[in-house]
């Protein structure tokens, strides 16, 4: 057990309204920390694609153009990282997954993200379906920044934000669960923070 | 012998805070009551974990300010937006507890016992913190060997140990101040650059030995540039602190 | 440098979580990186803290040498990116 020091809170807070919102474990907090796991990937507009498709079957990409010209919108959330600090209210602005997953024919029930610089995550279909899930280009008005996922990057606020992957290029679809970057090194394979499914066997 | 600091069992242990010194308006030195402290090589830091009353935890590493042999003392520095300095710089006070883990460090480390190369210290900011335990040990090692430092910091009152610097036998310090000059400054202005480094190396021909540490970008600007002198990289030793709190 | 790499740190940073792993110092201790061979004491890689874990790259190819995720008061240690890793 930690020895705890005398008038050190850190900086979190907790502020008025929260109640509810704050899943178990984790703090409030005003900023919004930059976490990385390697360098930040630079990939210019004109050479950005996204593109949803199952090996083997059918594929759609979409240039940065053509992304930004379908239907978007502006997105509140609550995020949560499963290193503790959850964020209220964040703006978005993206594209509903439900768009880009439209365009695709597919008998898939999982998904793994993948991104410049090699990061990947997974998730069940099911998660990104139903307004769940969005392609987000967007932060608070702005364009997004690269230390936060520019040019673009997934936004999934109900589960663990890794799983919100930054740099987001494609979306492979699968037939079974394959573990992404962090769930490969001991992370949840679902990571529900209201039942705190950080951990695999959590 | 050097090595005993370092091997064995490194645990998590709770230490007093003794006397604070404000360095600079932004840095504090802190000393402390280790009860179990192994004592430390020069250059060498150690991890601080903080836990609040409600159970959140912040881990954080400091270099070791002192001398072996003297008593262990951190220098931190408050970053504006810091979950960690702001309390260490203003809030902590003498008797108060944290917890600690070290000495650590076997890399960016210097032994006065049978040193000969002559050194070469580059400090950005407060990566002048280890290198000040250099070259206390230096010194108190009654040590021969020559070395040169080259300090930049943003402002003269900005310069952490500024009167202890001058007053290392046979030391030349060159600093340069990169944002404000106070009236009739006779040092350097402006960030590091190639001939400022040409001015405090030794030649390579001489075997010297650089430490090198401050924020990643400096660290590594300042590392490039002793090796465009010739200096073999792994006589190059550097120590990044991240971030942009620097010079 | 951009911002975020100016945030990077070095192996120094991770001297006490190596030695808890390890049971002794590491940093002077030379890797040699699985994808592109480079070699260099651990104290040089690249180190990124503010993660869900803690990564360890190689400085020449960014390629990765060591991830350490804390679960559950253990350290799970991934030294795959190492092809091989020589204490003095």
């Amino acid at each position: 057990m930690s020895h705890a020091s005398r008038g050190f809170h850190g900086r979190r807070r907790d502020p008025e309204g929260a109640e509810g919102r704050v899943p178990p474990g984790q703090y409030v907090t005003e900023d919004f920390p930059v976490l990385s796991a390697g360098p930040t990937p630079r990939t210019a507009l004109d050479q950005w694609t996204f593109t949803v498709g199952q090996p083997g079957g059918a594929a759609r990409s979409w240039t940065w153009q053509e992304m930004r010209a379908l239907p978007s919108e502006t997105v509140t959330a609550d995020i949560h990282c499963v290193t503790r600090w959850s964020k209220l209210d964040t703006q978005w602005q993206a594209v509903s997954l439900d768009t880009l997953l439209a365009q695709v024919e597919h008998d898939a029930a999982y998904v793994l993200a993948y991104c410049d610089g090699g990061y990947t995550t997974n998730l069940p279909l099911e998660d990104l379906t139903g307004g769940q899930a969005w392609l987000a280009f967007g932060y608070d008005g702005e364009p997004l920044d690269p230390e936060h996922g520019g040019p673009a990057r997934l936004l999934v606020p109900h589960l663990y934000f890794w799983k919100s992957a930054k740099w987001v290029r494609g979306l492979r679809l699968l037939d079974s669960g394959e573990p992404g970057f962090w769930e490969t090194y001991g992370y949840h394979m679902y990571g529900d923070p209201w039942r705190e499914q950080r951990y695999a066997g959590d | 012998m050097a090595g005993t600091a370092v091997r064995g069992r490194l645990t998590w242990q709770v230490a007093t805070v003794g006397e604070v010194i404000d360095e600079t308006p932004t840095v504090r030195t802190i000393e402390l009551d280790v009860p179990d402290w192994a004592g430390h090589r020069a250059g060498q830091h150690l991890d601080v974990r903080l836990t609040a009353e409600d159970g959140y935890v912040a881990e954080r590493s400091y270099s070791i300010a002192s001398a072996p042999g003297e008593q262990v003392a951190i220098t931190v520095q408050r970053i504006a937006d810091g979950e960690v300095s702001p309390y260490l710089t203003t809030e902590l006070r003498r008797g108060d507890q944290l917890e600690l883990r070290g000495p650590v460090g076997g890399y960016f480390v210097w032994d006065a016992g049978g040193a000969v190369s002559p050194l070469v210290l580059v400090a950005g900011g407060s990566g002048i913190v280890p290198l000040r335990s250099i070259l206390r040990h230096r010194q108190r090692s009654s040590s021969m060997v020559p070395a040169r430092l080259l300090y930049s910091a943003r402002s003269l009152p900005e310069v952490i140990y500024h009167d202890e610097l001058g007053g290392y036998g046979a030391v030349a310090v060159t600093c340069t101040l990169t944002r404000r000059q106070p009236p009739g400054w006779a040092g350097h202005a402006g960030r590091v650059t190639p001939a400022m480094l040409a001015e405090v190396a030794w030649p390579t021909r001489q075997d010297p030995l650089a430490f090198v540490c401050g924020p990643t970008s400096f660290t590594e600007y300042a590392a490039d540039g002793l090796v465009a002198l010739g200096y073999p990289p792994h006589r190059v030793k550097t120590e990044r602190f991240g971030g942009t709190g620097g010079p | 440098m951009d911002a975020l790499d100016a945030r990077a740190l070095d192996g120094n940073a991770i001297a006490g979580l190596l030695h808890e792993v390890f049971g002794t110092e590491m940093t002077p201790a030379i890797g040699t990186c699985a994808s592109c061979g480079a070699t260099g004491p651990l104290a040089e890689c690249v180190v990124y803290l503010r993660a869900p874990g803690t990564v360890v790259r190689c400085r020449r190819c960014t390629g990765l040498l060591i991830v350490i995720v804390r679960v559950r008061e253990m350290n799970c240690v991934d030294l795959r990116g190492l092809a091989a890793l020589a204490t003095g």
